[in-house]
């Protein structure tokens, strides 16, 4: 099915890419910590603005950095042959870059909202910081973060210009779902650009009921506890 | 055991500030904190407990020193041994009364019951927690709540034990038993305590050694 191949690599290129995301802002938002602050105020803006740029500048940076005489392209070509651009792990990169500040966001908020009464309370049972982030904190920091996944997840999906300015449009390659349709109804093919949007619609209703059952699911598993 | 306290600490919150400068020492087996909120009292306990860091001076609980400016040490707090049960007890949300109470022997990780220690299981039974073992905070009383904390602390085999307001959120009739209970626990568990209280009745029960505190310093 020619519908579904942008389809699989979509999801998968989506998937990673919050996945990497996650890693990333989760460990920003620690390191960030809970108080503001002027040097950590403006690293957060500093952190925020792919979600702000235009796609389009957010690739032309990607391209200077990932590119073969950028700082980490450069090196990844010459320690190890390997080449980011118009490869799907490129388009990977430039969706998760995009969707990195709404985790970074909703896991800072989250974090902020742990109680650090409880977090003192597991340094003097025998914690170390370490040990209570990843005990006591992530886990009540959890359904905040996988709200902003959610969302990550779906600016990953839509992620559009930076992806093809680093990746391309390469049929079964690196076109992904939404430079699928785009290319279709450049080339008049409405028939395929119809077909492409009802799978992106339904990926998209799919989603959000499923989000809707994990966070419904969360609830009652709160309330069992009620 | 003796507790030898020699701090002093300038607390700023937004422009009002703060002086905490106190000294103590005490052998006795409960020793009571008293005086109005405001007073420094809790700032105490997090300096003991490590969770805040005097500009100077010591704490010594035996032969151990925690905190002593002047040597260059200042012990982490999870390699203090000391345990605290807090005003609002802080007990997880997100676990049961069973991993709550095992939180220090399972280091928080969660584990089935069966992983439990016997240990843990002894401390259920002696706070009459038994039955709420797989109940969350959020579904128990106040003094339920507070004797989860206390087990919770107990489990970890702390040197030294604190105790902030232990009986401020609980009504009159229970407070008179609960003052009991903590001696017993006290006695039967053989750790000395530091406890917070702003009521004079506490501080005839619960006996010890009595620092008054008032704006910082011992009055």
């Amino acid at each position: 099915m020619e519908y579904l191949s942008p389809l699989w690599l979509t999801l998968k290129v989506a998937a990673l890419a919050t996945l990497l995301a996650l890693i990333f802002g989760v460990a920003a938002a620690r390191a960030l910590g809970r108080r503001g602050g002027v040097v950590r105020d403006a690293a957060e803006s500093l952190l925020t603005l792919p979600l702000v740029l235009p796609p389009t500048v957010l690739g032309y940076y990607l391209l200077v950095v990932l590119g073969r005489n950028g700082a980490i392209g450069g090196w990844l070509h010459d320690a190890f042959g390997i080449s980011l651009i118009f490869t799907w792990q490129g388009a990977t990169i430039a969706a998760a870059v995009a969707a990195f500040p709404l985790i970074l966001r909703a896991a800072r908020a989250a974090f902020r909202e742990v109680d650090p009464q409880l977090e003192r309370a597991a340094r003097t049972l025998g914690l170390n910081a370490t040990a209570v982030f990843f005990r006591v904190s992530l886990p009540l920091a959890w359904r905040g973060i996988c709200a902003g996944a959610l969302l990550a997840f779906a600016r990953a999906m839509g992620e559009f210009g930076a992806t093809l300015m680093v990746a391309g449009s390469l049929p079964g390659r690196t076109q992904t779902l939404s430079i699928a349709i785009y290319n279709a109804v450049m080339a008049g093919d409405d028939a395929t650009a119809q077909a492409l949007v009802l799978v992106a619609l339904v990926v998209a209703v799919v989603a959000l009921v499923l989000a809707a059952q994990i966070l419904q699911r969360n609830h009652r598993g709160d309330d069992d506890a009620a | 055991m003796r507790l030898e306290v020699d701090i002093a600490k300038t607390l700023r919150a937004r422009d009002r500030e703060f002086r905490l400068e106190l000294k103590f020492a005490s052998a006795a087996a409960v020793t009571v904190l008293f005086g109005p909120s405001g007073a420094g009292k809790t700032q105490t306990l997090y300096a003991i407990a490590g969770l805040t860091r005097p500009e100077r001076g010591l704490i010594h609980v035996g032969d151990t020193a925690l905190f002593d400016a002047r040597r260059g040490i200042d012990l982490p707090p999870h390699r203090r041994g000391i345990g605290y049960v807090f005003q609002d007890y802080a007990l997880f949300p997100h676990l049961n009364v069973l991993q709550n109470v095992a939180f220090a022997t399972s280091r928080g990780v969660l584990l089935n019951p069966r992983q439990a220690s016997s240990e843990v299981y002894a401390l259920l039974a002696r706070f009459a927690l038994g039955k709420l073992a797989s109940s969350h905070p959020h579904q128990l009383s106040g003094g339920q709540r507070q004797r989860v904390a206390l087990a919770r602390a107990l489990a970890a085999k702390p040197r030294l034990l604190l105790l902030d307001e232990p009986f401020a959120a609980l009504d009159a009739p229970l407070r008179a038993r609960l003052r009991e209970e903590l001696l017993a626990v006290r006695a039967q568990f053989d750790v000395p305590m530091v406890v917070i209280t702003h009521d004079p009745d506490d501080v005839a029960a619960l006996g010890g050694h009595v620092v008054a505190m008032e704006n910082g310093r011992a009055a």
